[in-house]
């Protein structure tokens, strides 16, 4: 199941005794929208241990209505980019190594066998 | 433009919410660390109004060290992409032509 704001925000407020629910959903509600703030305004968002958010641009191009044919012109644009940093990196990839080596001890018997 | 860091996002709490400096700096982390630990655990975040973050595990591939030129194959490899949400992504390119004016 994923995580989404709103169960973000009880898992906080699970752990923030001092703040009320209510606090904490404003919280989160408003660093979401700095954050949205900083890439509509062209800016970068560098968070350590996290990740940095920045823009890329797409140049411009001849696209085609897929249902007319008709190609249209396509100007420009910048679209929101992530870069996972490294301890997030290394603690998402580790995760992919638990659940791998788990299959590869239940396999492990079928492979011996098979060579 | 200096880039948005978490000590910015802090001082934001401070100043509009109220939250005094020390639950302004935790209530950071946590955000943080909250969706660092739903991603570690192989779990899908997505946070409305701007973007799911999605995991993707990538098979084997042929690599190579740029500086040697040597062939090292990139291992397997379970990786997080950030996939925008339709009002950010209109809202960056509102940016985008607002700019070339």
């Amino acid at each position: 199941m994923a995580l989404t704001k709103s169960e973000l925000i009880d898992r906080i407020a699970a752990k923030q005794a001092q703040l009320s629910h209510k606090d904490v959903e404003l919280a989160v509600k408003t660093m979401v929208e700095e954050m949205s703030q900083a890439l509509s305004t062209g800016g970068r968002i560098e968070i350590r241990g996290f990740g940095s958010f920045s823009l890329h641009y797409r140049g411009s191009r001849v696209g085609r209505n897929p249902k007319t044919g008709v190609s249209v012109d396509l100007t420009g644009k910048y679209v929101p980019h992530f870069k996972p940093g490294k301890e997030l990196r290394e603690r998402v990839n580790a995760s992919r190594s638990a659940s791998a080596s788990a299959a590869e001890d239940e396999t492990a018997p079928s492979v011996s066998a098979n060579s | 433009m200096n880039a948005l860091t978490k000590a910015d996002l802090a001082d934001k709490l401070y100043e509009e919410l109220g939250l005094n400096k020390r639950e302004a700096k935790e209530m950071v982390e946590l955000f943080f660390e909250e969706i660092r630990g739903s991603l570690a655990v192989n779990n899908q975040v997505k946070l409305s109004g701007f973007g799911n973050f999605d995991l993707r595990d990538k098979r084997e591939r042929p690599g190579r060290n740029p500086k040697t030129g040597e062939e090292i194959p990139i291992s397997a490899r379970r990786v997080v992409t950030f996939k925008p949400g339709q009002k950010l992504k209109v809202r960056v390119e509102a940016y985008a032509g607002t700019k070339q004016q």
